[in-house]
């Protein structure tokens, strides 16, 4: 369906240079099955699969050789039949250079095929089951970012509004999209029908660069008779296909920040992935192929090219017949987020788009930086509206908590502001720092947190513990207490008893006088002094008894 | 060696930045000498010998490697735009202390090219003016430059005149004063000013300044000396003098637009422009100086962290207010 739609113009940008027509002139050529296949068990963002094949098995085209695992992650199969030789850490793709797990098979040319088979009509299953599907195909996002595309169709609790499939292609040289989309609209479309259902997306947009004349007129076709996809030129301008970007392009709505699409009912796949999606559903075909842009001034005949997920690029390089010699630098990916190759011997992956080499005659040499004179030209181009020029000055400084007051976070790292910088500040990489330096942080302060958290528990439960103590001490104190009160106590009882009975035999001790009839008065007298005598006795005896003790 | 993307061919750098400003100034400095004469030159001259000679004792002094500071060509232009702001005839000294005060003190010992709060060459100007008040009023009469003949400039001989309670419309009758006017302002600054003018706009055409200062300050200006010019045309210039004679045309398009002390938020230029403007038109009609712009560029690089603080703009995202 061909309207006219309102196109909302992002702020800042750069019209590069695209060398974009180089490789277009010929057709995607499909790649020679290589001798080994190496394929990494981490394509994706996530959990790298798990392998489900051990050293000597033999593999079938389609065949799964490693499983997800866990929620966020994507199975790999093999892209051509053969032998495991190998489970082993081998050079990949990445910006580190690391080596990773990576499974390795022997081909043995003759590319047997699993038997496959796909969905006449999708319609007739659920989108749940769809998705299904698309997770089992190990389906990842084809653009560049590689999240597993199973997770991105489902909505959960969000109405999704609209499904824009990306066309933009705006990286100088990359033209693997736009020539699929020349070869195979069919499928595009096909795929982002399915999308469409899987997610239950009310419109669907396909949002293409207006630089993409032959794509453009192949989807026209494509979409001849049907009226429930939009097709929209947007305005060649890097980075008219970032993501943020490209829905505010053709919807006017901004991503807030912190937040996904997805939360305000908008859904972004790659044009690449919605063919792949076509094939794992209607053909059953899990991905196992991709198209990568073979270019660049170091390659003689830059083209696309149909190749198997695992193909060493050192095979690439060798099919263009470039020289080794020529070569400056190769980088997978574009010129403005692509990131410099470590080792030949890497495979292509599924997020692999483009393979620039550049020719030793085009070395742009690392220039010197010199300091920011704040010129604000950084801001100017920056497609996030961002200050790029403070932010530099608080990462410079590592003032992390003012560095998110200028939104460090929205930087979408496209590159903008370093082609720009009359200094020649590697100003994204001062950003990248940033941002792992206060993720490193972050992570850090859970940790700490959650220690701490452990402590103060533990201190709680002593003082707890301390205070049960007191408690139980306190009640049979007060126990003991009353029972004395009530003196029910039998000791006390009995001494007190004891007591009386002393007093009481003290009292009547007196001895009684005897003999004392008829008595001489010289015997009266000694009785009477003799009494006198016992008298005196008592009384000093009661004094000395009457003593405290 | 694994180097970062992007990578695209280099094409902007600050030495060629410099290189176009000093383009610019190509015909203001012409009509400078059509006009006064070819002193001026030796001043320039004098000032970007200064100016090599300081920044490389300082940088000697910090264990600096000479080379990338002094081919950046940023203490050439501040020489330069010291040179110009200065009277062609003052003695040769005033020029040689004001660009090594500039460059010393006003940009190496905060860190050099970008860390100087303040513009270097208003910095030495405001410097000398204070310092040196007679050297650095003395002008020169039109055509006859090396021969050391003075005159007032008109914003200075408006301003004496006045501060003498002569209204305008009468110092003007006085031949001595309105033989000073040409066509809109100072008869000879004014091709010079026109000449700057010029300059400018191939900067802003060319996108080599940002449009908010220029654009801002010329139009505050214009619309502050319109206003009270038609309260009380006895008492105030007429808007015409204001945008053509004095530093104004320098000042918009060469000096407040100095990225390193200005404000640099798209918004914050536009507030720093009208702050030059506001402060330059307040000095120049109720001052004690007739030009003020030194001062108001001054006054507002204080105010430019300020005003960035405040006039960051929104991000691409952003939810303001719902934090």
């Amino acid at each position: 369906m061909q309207t006219v739609r309102d196109i909302f113009h992002f702020h800042g940008g750069l019209q590069l240079d695209e060398h974009k027509s180089i490789s277009t002139s010929k057709p995607v050529q499909d790649a020679p099955i290589p001798g080994m296949l190496v394929l990494p068990l981490l394509q994706h963002i996530g959990q790298a699969a798990r392998p489900i094949v051990k050293v000597g098995d033999t593999v079938l085209k389609g065949q799964l050789v490693a499983e997800a695992d866990g929620r966020v992650s994507a199975p790999v199969h093999a892209s051509s039949s053969g032998t495991v030789v190998a489970i082993e850490a081998r050079d990949v793709p990445h910006a580190s250079g690391l080596k990773a797990m990576c499974i390795i098979i022997e081909t043995d040319g003759k590319d047997s095929a699993l038997e496959t088979s796909g969905l006449v009509d999708f319609t007739a299953v659920t989108a749940g089951e769809i998705r299904e599907r698309i997770l089992k195909a190990g389906i990842v996002g084809l653009g560049g970012a590689g999240f597993p595309s199973a997770i991105k169709l489902n909505p959960g609790e969000f109405a999704i509004e609209t499904l824009i499939l990306n066309a933009a292609e705006c990286e100088p040289y990359i033209t693997c999209d736009d020539m699929l989309i020349r070869e195979r609209a069919n499928e595009v479309v096909s795929g982002a029908r399915i999308m469409q259902y899987a997610l239950q997306a009310k419109h669907c947009i396909i949002g293409i660069e207006d630089n993409k004349i032959d794509a453009h007129a192949a989807l026209q076709l494509a979409l001849a008779d049907a009226d429930d996809i939009e097709l929209v030129r947007v305005p060649s301008r890097y980075p008219a296909g970032g993501e943020k970007q490209m829905i505010y392009s053709l919807t006017g709505k901004q991503v807030p920040s912190h937040t996904r699409p997805l939360e305000i009912g908008i859904i972004c796949h790659n044009v690449g992935t919605a063919a792949a999606v076509s094939r794992a559903i209607l053909q059953g075909e899990p991905l196992i192929s991709r198209t990568v842009t073979l270019t660049g001034s170091a390659i003689p005949q830059p083209r696309n090219l149909q190749v198997r997920i695992g193909t060493p690029i050192a095979d690439l390089l060798s099919l263009s017949h470039s020289r080794e010699d020529d070569i400056d630098r190769i980088m997978i990916g574009g010129p403005m987020m692509g990131f410099d190759l470590h080792s030949n011997n890497s495979p292509i992956t599924k997020t692999c788009n483009c393979v620039l080499a550049t020719h030793k005659r085009d070395r742009i040499e690392p220039q010197a930086s010199m300091p920011c004179i704040r010129c604000g030209e950084c801001a100017n181009v920056c497609p996030a509206n961002l200050l790029p020029q403070q932010l530099y000055w608080h990462a410079r400084a590592q003032e992390f908590d003012h560095i998110q007051d200028y939104h460090l976070f929205d930087c979408i790292e496209c590159g903008c502001c370093d082609v720009v910088c009359p200094s020649h500040i590697p100003l994204v990489q001062f950003f990248r720092f940033a941002k792992t330096t206060i993720w490193q942080q972050e992570r850090d302060k859970e940790k700490s947190d959650k220690a701490r958290e452990r402590h103060e528990f533990r201190l709680e439960r002593l003082e707890r513990e301390k205070q049960e103590k007191r408690e139980r001490h306190n009640r049979k104190k007060a126990a003991l207490k009353k029972d004395s009160d009530k003196g029910d106590d039998p000791k006390k009882a009995a001494i007190l008893a004891a007591m009386k009975r002393v007093q009481e035999k003290k009292s009547t001790d007196t001895p009684k006088p005897r003999n004392v009839e008829n008595l001489s008065a010289e015997q009266q007298k000694l009785i009477d002094e003799a009494d006198k005598r016992r008298a005196d006795n008592k009384t000093t005896e009661n004094k000395e008894t009457d003593k405290p003790s | 060696m694994i180097r970062s993307t992007p990578q695209v061919p280099v094409t902007h750098s600050i030495s060629k930045l410099m290189l176009h400003v000093g383009y610019a100034l190509i015909p203001g400095v012409a009509a400078y000498v059509w006009f006064f004469g070819v002193s001026i030159l030796a001043q320039i001259a004098l000032a970007c010998v200064t100016a090599i000679v300081s920044e490389s004792i300082v940088l000697g002094l910090r264990k600096r490697p000479l080379a990338p500071s002094l081919l950046d060509g940023s203490a050439l232009i501040t020489a330069v735009l010291l040179a110009l702001a200065i009277p062609s005839i003052a003695p040769w000294w005033v020029i040689v202390l004001g660009t090594a005060f500039a460059i010393i003190f006003g940009k190496q010992l905060f860190g050099g090219l970008g860390y100087n709060p303040f513009n270097p060459a208003m910095l030495g100007y405001v410097m000398l003016l204070i310092s040196f008040p007679l050297e650095m009023t003395t002008w020169p009469a039109i055509q006859n430059g090396l021969d050391s003949i003075t005159a007032a400039t008109p914003l200075d001989a408006l301003k004496t005149q006045l501060g003498q309670g002569i209204d305008i419309p009468s110092a003007m009758a006085n031949p001595e004063i309105g033989n000073l006017f040409g066509m809109v302002a100072g008869i000879g600054w004014e091709a010079v000013s026109v000449g700057f003018l010029l300059g400018g706009l191939y900067l802003l055409v060319t996108g080599r300044i940002a449009w908010q200062i220029p654009v801002s300050m010329l139009a505050t200006l214009t619309v502050l000396s319109t206003l009270f010019y038609l309260i009380d045309p006895a008492r105030y210039a007429d808007p015409l003098l204001h945008l053509f004679g004095g530093a104004t045309m320098l000042g918009a398009f060469f000096i407040a637009t100095d990225p390193v002390s200005a404000a640099t938020t798209p918004r914050g230029r536009l507030i720093y422009g009208a702050g030059i403007a506001a402060f330059s038109f307040i000095i120049r009609s109720w001052g004690g100086y007739p030009e003020g712009l030194a001062f108001a560029v001054l006054l507002m690089n204080m105010a430019a962290p300020t005003i960035d603080h405040y006039t960051r703009p929104r991000a691409f995202g952003e939810q303001r207010g719902k934090d």
